[in-house]
């Protein structure tokens, strides 16, 4: 039996060789990285927007993390990593030609068919807005596919503004309602200043004939649901991504369990009557 | 997966194997190219280890349990199979406590991975009880039948003999009947034996239920069993049922410990729980792991490894913020309401066999059928 021959090639357990072929500071500590496919042989499936892969980190591990940008190219993946410690640190590190591991995509994206002819609102904190842009792309792409879109977008300052250069395209070209508010500023800003949630009653949109797409911290995203809901969405029409700590992305390892669901597998995206009840308890 | 009665009567087909015989079915076993995996005894417990020899088996032995107790002590009589459940499970087997998930290499720039073939060892279970057969079918429905499937898991169970054993002697310990699990075995085995100990007769009354069991019976010196065997086989059934006192009432459990989370018994049961993770280990059905990276001095290479994790641990619900359950309160909730509620809506089936391991084997002897109690007796703390 020992004498079996390894067996080399990726599956849902075993990543995939990729590499680094493009690299972007987008501020200090988050980087965007452009992955391709090291070995023509391993599988590569197209990801939909929401989801997320388990990028490998040699000798120090594996972080999951969302699909920042999608492009069509076979072996191709763009995520967004921001240094919140060993793993993440050793992702950012990476260099343009660096090698890492790969395993994904996974998990269940965002709702593509709830967006059509809906007034699209987007809200994201912080690195949030990572896992959003692959579908507010695809809403900038096919421009009649949602009613309206407005993106809000709160950052922690000025600095550290994500995709700047996407915002401004998303709103000039794509006729998309930009809002970008910062926690704090110094007096150069010439934006919104305060929570994201506050941007809520400033925009316009149809309440029975809306979509709410939210990403970030968890307490945001709380009293983002509930504004949403407050303004006369229905549960049903307001999605989170949901994050819990993960280790294996294939509902094997138990640790991403919130309630009864996995959000490795049941998730990262749940509509919020499903799980508001479970997101008010502590410690849950 | 419960003995009805017609389960438990149907002796249809079997043999009887007599003591001096037994060796016999463990030469057939190892002769057929099974590694033979049995109840053994160490360090004052019985566990689960591999044997050639029907000496190695706890002759003579059972065992004693209560919450926070296990002990075993001599029977009267020479039964091979007269006692429960210990702390070990088979899961240590089908479901190993460290496990090797791939090795990752620099080659240049890039990182390669390779992994090693799936351990097609072919393994005789000898003693599953009604309870683990529970047990073991619970954990393939995660490992197996789910969205993904686990090839090494898979190829382990799949070369596995299930050699189940009717229970003669359950613990103070077991709620089997409540869980709809036991005592009698029903389903989900290759050999059944069930042990027939009497004044002049020591005999072992087997059925096969597939051809790899077919195959083993094939070698053995058997007899038909007379209807004085099997009248006996339905006596010790009908024993081990009524020796079973302890319950848990499974009726709305599910929504019970859903509706609940603020329950105040969770804190009641929070002042005396230690946070251990004796009951996660040895609950036969807890399939939680993690994973650390062993890196050679290069830094070059690195060995992925899985092992078993508790949702009692800090590190298990661990976020860049910090833990997401920080309180012994939320983790006890986690794995009780996980176990008895969630598992339902999961993998449509309670994740508790009624086994009582996790009540033997609490350092402070706390008991889930007496929490569940509990809960159900104090009023819903209002929100
Ligand atoms: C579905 C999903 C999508 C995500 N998308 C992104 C993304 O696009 N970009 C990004 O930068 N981050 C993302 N994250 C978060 C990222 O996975 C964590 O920040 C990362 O795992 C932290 O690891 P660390 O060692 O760098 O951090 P540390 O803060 O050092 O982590 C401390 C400990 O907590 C553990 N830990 C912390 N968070 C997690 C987690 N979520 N899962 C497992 N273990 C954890 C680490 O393993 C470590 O043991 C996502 C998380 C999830 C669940
Ligand atoms: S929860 Fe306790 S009684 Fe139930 S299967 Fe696990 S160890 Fe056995
Ligand atoms: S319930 Fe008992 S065995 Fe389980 S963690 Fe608490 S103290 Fe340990
Ligand atoms: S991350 Fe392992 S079960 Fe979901």
């Amino acid at each position: 039996m020992d004498a079996s021959p390894d067996i080399v090639g990726a599956t849902a357990t075993t990543p995939a060789s990729y590499t680094v072929v493009n690299k972007r500071w987008e501020f200090n500590g988050t980087a965007t990285l452009h992955l391709a496919r090291a070995c023509e042989k391993d599988s590569w499936s197209p990801a939909a927007p929401g989801q997320f892969a388990m990028l490998y980190a040699l000798g120090v591990g594996e972080a999951a993390i969302s699909f920042s940008g999608l492009p069509e190219t076979p072996g191709r993946y763009v995520v967004t990593v921001r240094r919140a410690g060993a793993i993440s640190d050793a992702l950012t590190r990476l260099k343009r030609g660096d090698g890492l591991g790969l395993r994904g995509p996974f998990g269940v994206g965002w709702p593509l068919d709830s967006v059509k002819n809906k007034d699209v609102v987007v809200v994201a904190g912080g690195l949030g807005l990572a896992p959003l842009r692959p579908i507010i792309e695809y809403l900038a792409h096919d421009r009649g596919v949602a009613n309206s879109v407005s993106v809000l977008y709160g950052a922690r300052s000025p600095d550290a503004i994500l995709f700047e250069r996407d915002l401004s395209r998303w709103r000039n070209d794509a006729g998309m309602n930009v809002r970008v508010t910062v926690d704090a500023a110094a007096s150069a800003w010439r934006g919104d200043v305060g929570l994201v949630t506050t941007l809520i009653p400033e925009i316009e949109f149809r309440p029975k004939n809306s979509v709410a797409l939210i990403c970030g911290p968890e307490i945001m995203m709380r009293f983002a649901a509930e504004a949403m809901e407050d303004a006369g969405l229905p549960q049903k029409a307001i999605w989170l991504s949901m994050e819990r700590n993960m280790k294996c992305a294939v509902g094997f390892c138990g640790h991403c369990q919130f309630g009864s669901y996995f959000i490795c597998k049941n998730g990262p995206i749940f509509s919020y009557d499903r799980i508001r009840d479970t997101l008010l308890v502590r410690e849950l | 997966m419960g003995g009805t009665e017609a389960d438990i009567d149907d002796f249809g087909g079997a043999f009887t194997l007599q003591r001096a015989d037994f060796q016999a079915l463990l030469d057939a076993l190892s002769k057929l190219g099974y590694d033979i995996i049995a109840p053994t005894m160490k360090d004052g417990a019985i566990v689960y280890g591999a044997i050639r020899a029907v000496e190695e088996l706890p002759i003579g032995w059972t065992d004693d349990q209560g919450p926070g107790r296990y002990r075993l002590s001599k029977r009267l009589d020479g039964a091979l199979f007269g006692y429960a459940v210990g702390p070990h499970s088979w899961k240590k087997y089908l479901h190993p406590p460290e496990r090797e998930l791939w090795r990752a290499k620099r080659n240049g720039n890039a990182v390669t991975f390779k992994t090693k073939p799936p351990d097609k060892q072919k393994r005789a279970f000898l003693g599953v009880r009604a309870c683990e057969i529970a047990a073991i079918d619970i954990q393939s429905r995660v490992f197996v039948d789910d969205l993904y499937s686990d090839e090494s898991y898979e190829t382990r169970r799949r070369n596995t003999m299930v050699i189940a054993v009717n229970c003669s002697s359950p613990a103070e310990t077991c709620f089997c009947t409540s869980m709809d699990t036991g005592p009698a075995v029903s389903g989900g085995y290759d050999l059944l034996i069930t042990e027939v100990v009497e004044e002049n007769a020591h005999v072992f009354v087997m059925k096969a239920a597939s051809n790899a069991g077919q195959a083993v019976l094939a070698q053995l010196p058997l007899k038909t069993a007379s209807p004085a065997d099997v009248a006996s086989s339905r006596a010790v059934i009908r024993g081990a049922e009524q020796a079973i006192s302890r319950t848990m009432d499974t009726e709305g459990l599910r929504e019970l410990l859903q509706e609940n989370p603020e329950h105040p018994q969770w804190d009641d049961v929070a002042s005396r729980c230690l946070s251990c993770t004796n009951c996660t280990a040895v609950c036969p059905t807890c399939f939680c792991t993690t994973v650390a990276d062993h890196t050679g001095l290069s830094g070059e290479e690195s060995r992925r490894l899985q092992t078993w994790d508790s949702c009692f641990s800090g590190a298990f619900s661990e976020l860049s913020g910090g833990s997401v359950r920080q309180s012994t309160k939320s983790r006890y909730r986690q794995w009780m309401t996980h176990k008895l509620s969630t598992w339902i809506d999961q993998f449509g089936a309670s994740g508790c066999v009624g086994c009582g391991r996790c009540i033997a084997w609490c350092p402070v002897g706390i008991d889930i059928t007496a929490e569940v109690t509990s809960l159900r007796a104090k009023p819903k703390k209002e929100a």
